[in-house]
């Protein structure tokens, strides 16, 4: 049954993402990519990382919504529909890309060197109130007890990148002109 | 005995189904006779079905109350000539209404109503699926009910879905924060260190077994109600169909059935939101403040559970169309400002004071 659901999703997502490529029309590839990001949440869901799953479709395909808005309000879909194979630099990403991904199935396939998996350590500081230290499970309480202590630097690095991010985005498209209405 | 397995959660899930469409077409209903009775008229009363309606006194009495009317609305969406306009984009045309509904029907998988005692006396939740992050759960598939809505305003290619679909959804993304963080402070309070249950609806409702979340956190109930009613779309913040000046709104270009699935939707969603707000700060199927669970621990104290959880449903609802039909509608740019300027901050304010009043707490506590 699992190996069945794995197959399905697994194919969705892959067939999805490989629209969200080649489809000429934004919105198409919008719907796509949230396709896709629900069918990878379904993959996580099969692996019992129930958390993350959720997060993958709280937090990207919220994100896709603003992207979805951006097509539809900035963008002018009828103009951009026209083959953009000619392009030079996506041509160039393509074929990187390909070779990458040849890369990648020859070593999975023919074994070899590839980069030492890292163990998951359990988190070993008690928490008050904990007898014992939590295990990395897939648990919320893992998560964020991972987060607030052993990986309290990055997240705090990467909620800082995210402000400078958002601000640099007001700043930018926040024009000097008296406001209108 | 495999197939018990599978075949018993998909007769819960039909079930569920069955009686939450019910629910949604006769919240038609109610939304129909309590406005009539507001406004001082009396309403849908003359449907009457062949055979149950013409039983002598009865029969009257259901006819007078409108009982039949749901079958009536239904068979004529059913039935009406189905129009597709020609200028719309016919695949996301009709994906919209589905994509619309889907997601309310979806939530309620993780949504507990009512509770019994096992074998081994601990007591277990009613719920099709009893996950520990159940509240994401409901935020994160809700979310993605926004796409029906910008779908059918985009699809549609005219200016008044156009404009409905973009407000709403605007609206939909500023309220979701107020909204999430307005729980957050719930959820620090009840799913207090050593305890199981996590982000589970279950969780909150056991923790309210002394005192209502609505006494102990007013200001978070009443952010999150404010923020619910934006995210149903309900009227004091209708702007995705406010009909004064968006004809119709994002639908306008729907007609018959596809029609009726949003219609449906917006229902669907209003019982959700009720039932979420139930389940948070009223105390779920817990009897009265103070006085908890007075249900005896067999089949019958389940069943009074459940129908306990369904009156403070059912009020919640009546809540939401007296709302509609007491309030004017919020202009655009105050909807907007409501939500940035006022709602925001004090959801904050609001997480960072339980902080504070939690770690002071563990602080002389111990």
């Amino acid at each position: 049954m699992i190996d069945i659901l794995f197959y399905v999703f697994a194919a969705s997502v892959l067939i999805s993402a490989f629209v969200m490529v080649i489809s000429p029309n934004a919105v198409n590839c919008a719907m796509a990519m949230i396709v896709s990001f629900v069918g990878t949440a379904a993959l996580f869901v099969l692996l019992e990382a129930y958390f993350l799953a959720i997060l993958q479709v709280l937090v990207y395909a919220g994100a896709v919504m603003v992207l979805f808005l951006f097509i539809i309000m900035l963008l002018d879909v009828d103009k951009s529909e026209k083959s953009y194979l000619k392009d030079k630099m996506t041509l160039g990403a393509s074929i990187i890309g390909f070779g990458l991904i040849v890369v990648l199935v020859c070593s999975a396939f023919l074994g070899g060197n590839h980069l030492p998996e890292p163990s998951l350590l359990p988190v070993m500081e008690n928490p008050t109130g904990e007898g014992v230290g939590i295990p990395f499970t897939t648990s919320t309480k893992s998560f964020g007890y991972s987060l607030f202590t052993k990986y309290m630097l990055p997240f705090q690095v990467a909620g800082f990148l995210l402000l400078a991010a958002m601000i640099g985005v007001i700043v930018v498209s926040k024009k000097n002109e008296p406001e209108q209405g | 005995m495999d197939y018990i397995a599978i075949l018993l959660p998909i007769a819960f899930a039909l079930t569920m189904i069955s009686v939450f469409m019910g629910l949604c077409s006769y919240s038609v209903l109610a939304e129909r006779k309590v406005s009539s009775w507001i406004q001082g008229r009396v309403g849908p009363n003359r449907t009457r079905l062949p055979l149950i309606g013409h039983i002598p006194i009865l029969g009257n009495l259901l006819t007078g109350l409108g009982i039949f009317q749901p079958a009536a609305d239904g068979l004529k969406f059913l039935f009406k000539e189905e129009i597709t306009p020609g200028h719309v984009n016919k695949f996301y045309y009709y994906l919209a209404p589905v994509v619309a509904l889907a997601p309310a029907l979806t939530t309620m998988v993780v949504l507990p109503f009512g509770r019994y005692v096992d074998p081994s006396g601990v007591v277990q939740p009613l719920v099709l699926a009893n996950i520990e992050i159940g509240m994401l759960f409901i935020l994160g598939i809700s979310s993605l009910g926004v796409y029906g809505i910008v779908l059918a305003g985009w699809s549609s290619n005219s200016k008044y879905p156009f404009l409905g679909a973009i407000r709403s959804s605007a609206q939909m993304i500023s309220y979701e924060l107020a909204m999430g963080l307005a729980i957050l402070p719930v959820f620090m309070w009840s799913a207090a260190p050593g305890s199981e249950h996590g982000m589970s609806l279950f969780g909150v409702i056991e923790s309210q077994k002394t005192l209502w979340l609505v006494i102990w956190q007013p200001l978070s109930a009443l952010i999150f109600l404010v923020a619910v009613f934006a995210e149903t779309n309900r009227l004091p913040f209708d702007m995705a169909e406010s009909e004064t000046d968006l004809v119709g709104g994002f639908h306008t270009e729907y007609g018959c059935f596809k029609f009726g699935l949003f219609f449906v939707a917006e229902y669907a969603h209003v019982i959700m939101g009720s039932a979420l707000f139930v389940c948070l700060f009223l105390g779920g199927w817990n009897f009265l403040p103070g006085l908890a669970d007075p249900w005896s621990d067999n089949t019958f104290g389940a069943v009074l559970s459940v129908l306990w959880f369904m009156a403070k449903v059912f009020f919640m609802i009546f809540f939401f169309i007296w709302v509609r039909w007491t309030l004017p509608r919020f202009r655009y740019d105050q909807v907007m400002s409501l939500g940035w300027k006022i709602l925001l901050p004090l959801a904050i304010g609001n997480l960072v004071f339980n902080t504070l009043l939690i770690a002071a707490y563990d602080h002389f506590a111990q």
